[in-house]
């Protein structure tokens, strides 16, 4: 490939950069506080609740999230067709936009979002179960409410404690958004198949890798900082 | 005045019996010491006074308000949790393991409770947190964090912090069992100063010496019962019982 070549898949691929980040971006807005309220609801004291809450958690992390974008984004339009659903839910069902870009980007989130939710959750759980329970009691004997407990004593020092793991997760993330190929959300591994494709090259691939080198070395790097910020403490 | 009674309070853990029908009561301006070896339920009782544990059976009263009465069928009813909550703020506590919140620098670790627990303004409950700083001699470290100091200034944060909240008694579970002997005086010190000042306390305590010193009455405890209460003269002198005499030979 001549370097003005080479040139034009860097452009391609940095037009789609967008489209990567926003899949990023929007998983990490919803499935950080869902992952949240997944860990609380797994350590709710009325068992029925904290079991199917584990169960949610085995079946997104022992299964992969790539089968899991085809089936959030075919189980629509499969379940649509099929018959003898309730009426409501048919025409649910029936009500939903499934052309065009939207609904694609909207199957590909919930998929991204559920999956990640479920690895944030076993974090932050971890993250709460290491605080010592002198801390809930300190705050107890202090005639603090549990909501004033939890926002005030817990949740601030389980961020620090789940930085480092959770900088893990959220790396993982920003290469997994790779997998949304795989029902041709247009993102920057789509667009270098294409590439590669059209110019019977690696090269675009090398290319696409540069650029989720380059966005994880930013997201370790981003980690660091935080994890330093929050060392004023021990 | 009887400001703390308790009455034969019972608490189980499982088949577990840790307390069995503990009385006793505290008057306004008592220092008492509650020694025993360990595994005796001093901790226990703290902890159940304190609303940490809930109780078996028995019947505790704060200051007029009782806070669990025995339930005919058995069990205990508890009050409700307004009554609970009025009753918590009169009592302080102090841990053997610190408990300051690690996040906060100290002066916040005082000022936490009193702003958000009792509404205070923010200067009026930093103005407090000095004072008693000042007087647990740290005001220098006001702006320090709690990995900063050590164990004995760690423990005198956590005093200023239980008194920032004025309680009528403060309850001491081992306030030295995590320290040095050097630092343990400092804290001793504290608790002598308290007790001068006519803070009523109830001292967990292994520092037979101190609490010689210091308690107005001594409680002896073993296997979940009161083996022996009353003055330390008494406690400490001849004319304890065969057992007090045989645990004290120790120290």
């Amino acid at each position: 490939m001549s370097a003005s070549e080479i040139w034009g898949v860097v452009r391609i691929l940095f037009n789609y950069l967008g489209a990567t980040l926003k899949l990023f971006g929007f998983t990490l807005l919803y499935s950080i506080p869902l992952g949240m309220i997944v860990a609380l609801l797994k350590k709710c004291r009325f068992k029925p609740i904290s079991w199917l809450t584990s169960f949610y958690i085995l079946v997104m992390r022992g299964t992969p999230l790539m089968l899991q974008i085809i089936v959030a984004y075919f189980a629509i339009p499969m379940l649509r067709r099929a018959e003898g659903l309730p009426a409501f839910l048919s025409n649910f069902l029936n009500s939903m936009n499934i052309q065009g870009d939207q609904f694609l980007f909207n199957a590909v989130l919930f998929a991204f979002v559920f999956n990640y939710a479920a690895y944030f959750a076993e974090i932050f759980r971890g993250g709460m179960e290491s605080i010592p329970q002198g801390q809930y009691e300190a705050a107890a004997a202090l005639s603090m409410t549990k909501t004033q407990t939890f926002f005030r004593i817990i949740l601030p020092q389980v961020i620090k404690r789940v930085v480092p793991a959770s900088a893990n997760e959220v790396i993982t993330l920003v290469k997994d958004t790779s997998l949304a190929n795989v029902v041709a959300y247009g993102e920057i591994t789509l667009k270098a198949k294409e590439q590669m494709q059209n110019y019977s090259s690696l090269v675009p691939l090398f290319i696409a890798g540069i650029f989720y080198f380059v966005l994880a070395t930013i997201l370790t790097l981003l980690s660091s900082f935080i994890e330093k910020k929050l060392n004023y403490y021990k | 005045m009887a400001m703390l009674e308790v009455r034969h309070l019972r608490k189980n853990f499982g088949s577990l019996e840790v307390l069995k029908d503990i009385s006793f009561s505290v008057d306004t301006g008592d220092v008492v010491a509650i020694i025993g070896p360990s595994g005796s339920g001093k901790s226990t009782l703290l902890r159940c006074i304190n609303q940490l544990e809930k109780a078996t059976d028995g019947e505790i009263c704060v200051c007029g308000n009782e806070m669990l009465v025995p339930h005919p069928k058995g069990g205990v009813t508890y009050a409700d949790a307004k009554t609970l909550r009025a009753i918590r703020l009169r009592i302080g506590l102090v841990f053997q393991n610190f408990n300051l919140f690690p996040h906060f620098t100290v002066l916040r670790n005082i000022t936490e409770a009193p702003i958000h627990v009792l509404k205070q303004p923010r200067a009026e409950a930093e103005k407090t947190a000095m004072a008693l700083l000042e007087k647990m001699g740290l005001a220098a470290k006001a702006n320090a964090y709690p990995c900063e100091l050590s164990g004995g200034q760690q423990q005198r944060v956590s005093i200023a912090r239980a008194m920032a909240l004025h309680p009528d008694v403060l309850f001491f579970d081992e306030p030295t069992s995590a320290l040095d002997p050097e630092l343990t005086g400092e804290i001793l010190k504290v608790i002598k100063e308290l007790a001068a000042d006519g803070m009523t306390m109830v001292i967990v305590t292994h520092e037979m010496a101190f609490a010689r010193d210091v308690a107005d009455r001594v409680i002896f405890m073993e296997h979940g019962v009161i083996v022996e209460q009353g003055e330390p003269e008494v406690l400490f002198g001849e004319n304890a019982s065969e057992r007090t005499k045989q645990f004290l030979q120790r120290y």
